[in-house]
């Protein structure tokens, strides 16, 4: 089979999607390899879902190709839909069945039957350290379990690749770590991960990141790659010393040559320079010339928040 | 303190509370003065929102007593309305009204005569920028925009005091930073804030931080001072094939073994270590022996650190 050689699982050409005059999704390409974890970003209404939509063979392209696992997403979308997994914080669980019941239905759906319908829900409920516990209600699990089950439940049938659509929404920490570490050994076992999130720190853990801004693909990297194109200068933390203060600090350096962006941080205001300012002793000065105190400046590594906005507020 | 003269606009003393078999609120105290953004940090389940409902007099303390501008919470009365604004973590407003509609629903819940509130919400408005979409249902407003008109409708009154539970949940980066800039600027205006996220990215934004876990907080302070307050040590290791992820899992596998070793995350192309300080040197020892190609350059902890430190420690 062509797929088996094929080291992309996703493949997408000139993918275009218009709602009337509206162009949802506008000439999108990029590929996705076996056991890759592929954050998709964009602001809300910038295509994302759109694009998932049309990805797990669920909406129609106006134009352009796409295949997902060996598949075609227009001439094959039932294909496309048995050979991948998705989840997302709004649809997943049914609250008020048993964790048991849940999988059973999740099994039923998938078309799993007898042993190996017991095997497969064995394994489900031990990757989300459920063992035992398959009577519970599903809506008395903390949200990180019942995140953790929502993710067993889509991969019942073993699928190649699966969508996770915001997973993590409203999830702590540590949870939130948990998961993704089952995201990442999901990942070397081989599995394809294309994940939408609005927490960056999140995006930092894929292996490359796409963002989308308007219905187009405008930047597609890994995060470190994203930070060197996008964000380019030294980025200055500069204590604020008192609540209002760091909106002075950020109203005196705004717009001064060798300030390429200012942002006020809690009591701190981050403040990013290019290499006329970048050594601790310029910068020193320059605030000093500004009748501000630099005895409070540390130097902060940027973040994919800080490309998300250089990209989108362009 | 910069704020010590300001007499406190949120006041909690001894905050308890029991919902069926768990006390959700076990003794909280914290105050938020005038002009300040205080974020209340935990995990699900912490009692982050119980505590925030107690503060606005939604739920009864079993015991303990809330106050906002010196008012008892349980007393309610107008006083109280007038002086406090609250948008809870679900849907507040109408969906099948407008953007306009709900607003002015709000205006007449609060009593506010027409000529005030035309100047208001043109105001707000324009500070959220929503005015494009006035005559939108709220139903059909995308994550970020409901939270704005939600925040809106929740400002109308002009309150003193404004409690949020997880306003940014669902946001978008760009809404939520455009959220986050609008607070600060109501916050200069001599606003209080409360706020309630579990996300540590936000929690470094606020002026001062409460770390509760199970119905208690366990530290409060500035997000500098909590970090600075951090004992272990963090590292980063940079690995020789960055760009191969299963040179990353490998690495990552072997470091997890190691006693000294508390928390392990990527980073970048390569990884961050937390260690315990009483057994960082061996860790350097080990390091220096394991693999000729890795290096080990020190990085500042951050508040996640400082976090998952805490609730490891507390549970």
């Amino acid at each position: 089979m062509r797929a088996e050689a094929n080291p992309n699982v996703i493949e997408v050409e000139g993918l275009t999607r218009l709602f009337g005059d509206f162009r949802a999704v506008d000439d999108v390409n990029f590929q996705v390899r076996r056991g890759e974890i592929f954050g998709y970003l964009g602001a809300n209404g910038a295509g994302k879902s759109t694009t998932i939509r049309m990805l797990c063979g669920l909406l129609a392209p106006t134009g352009g190709r796409a295949t997902v696992a060996g598949a075609d997403i227009a001439r094959e979308p039932q294909r496309v839909k048995e050979r991948i997994g998705y989840m997302s914080q709004k649809f997943s669980l049914y609250m008020d069945l048993s964790v048991v019941e849940n999988l059973n239905f999740f099994a039923s759906a998938y078309g799993l039957a007898g042993a190996e319908r017991r095997a497969r829900i064995g394994d489900a409920l031990a990757q989300a350290d459920l063992e035992g516990k398959g009577d519970l209600v599903t809506r008395d699990l903390a949200g990180g379990v019942r995140q953790r089950l929502a993710l067993a439940s889509a991969l019942l049938h073993r699928p190649p690749i699966i969508f996770l659509d915001e997973p993590t929404a409203g999830v702590d920490p540590v949870a939130r770590r948990g998961f993704w570490r089952v995201i990442r050994e999901l990942s070397r076992a081989g599995t394809t991960i294309f994940v939408t999130t609005h927490h960056l720190d999140e995006a930092e853990l894929c292996h490359r990141v796409g963002l989308m801004v308007d219905g187009k693909l405008v930047a597609l990297d890994t995060p470190e790659g994203l930070k060197r194109t996008h964000v380019p200068g030294t980025m200055m933390s500069v204590g604020g010393q008192g609540e209002g203060r760091a909106r002075n600090i950020a109203a005196a350096v705004t717009g001064a040559p060798g300030v390429l962006a200012v942002q006020p941080f809690g009591l701190r205001v981050h403040v990013r320079v290019d290499d006329r300012l970048a050594a601790p002793a310029a910068f020193g000065a320059f605030l000093a010339s500004r009748g501000l105190p630099a005895d409070d400046v540390e130097v902060v590594e940027p973040g994919l928040e800080d490309v998300f906005l250089a990209l989108v507020q362009r | 303190m910069t704020g010590a003269a300001h007499a406190p606009a949120l006041e909690a003393r001894g905050l308890r509370r029991r919902l069926g078999i768990t006390d959700a609120v076990a003794g909280l105290d914290l105050t938020v003065r005038p002009g300040e953004l205080y974020g209340l940090v935990g995990p699900d389940g912490a009692g982050k929102t119980t505590a925030l409902r107690l503060l606005v007099g939604l739920l009864v303390p079993d015991a303990g007593e809330a106050r906002v501008d010196g008012v008892s919470v349980m007393s309610g009365g107008p006083a109280l309305r007038e002086a406090l604004g609250y948008m809870p973590q679900q849907f507040s407003l109408y969906g099948d009204l407008s953007v306009a509609e709900n607003m002015r629903f709000f205006a007449d819940l609060f009593g506010l005569a027409p000529a005030i509130f035309r100047q208001r919400e043109a105001e707000l408005m324009q500070l959220t920028r929503l005015d494009r979409f006035r005559d939108r249902r709220a139903s059909a407003l995308s994550g970020g925009m409901y939270k704005k008109l939600a925040l809106s409708c929740a400002l109308l009154h002009r309150p003193r005091v404004l409690v949020l539970d997880e306003p940014t949940n669902g946001v978008d980066p760009v809404s939520r930073r455009e959220l986050w800039d609008l607070l600060y600027q109501l916050v200069d205006e001599g606003l209080a804030v409360l706020l309630a996220t579990p996300y540590m990215d936000e929690a470094a934004r606020c002026h001062r931080v409460g770390l509760m876990y199970a119905g208690k907080l366990l530290a409060e302070d500035t997000p500098a001072a909590l970090v600075k307050g951090f004992d272990d040590v963090t590292w980063l290791v940079h690995l020789s094939d960055a760009a191969d992820p299963g040179a990353r899992d490998a690495a990552e596998a072997r470091l997890r073994e190691r006693p000294e070793v508390r928390a392990l995350s990527p980073q970048g192309g390569g990884l961050r270590v937390v260690v315990d300080r009483a057994g960082d040197a061996e860790f350097r020892r080990y390091f220096a022996a394991a693999d000729a190609h890795w290096r080990l350059s020190p990085v500042a902890p951050d508040f996640e650190d400082v976090f998952l430190r805490l609730v490891t420690h507390a549970s």
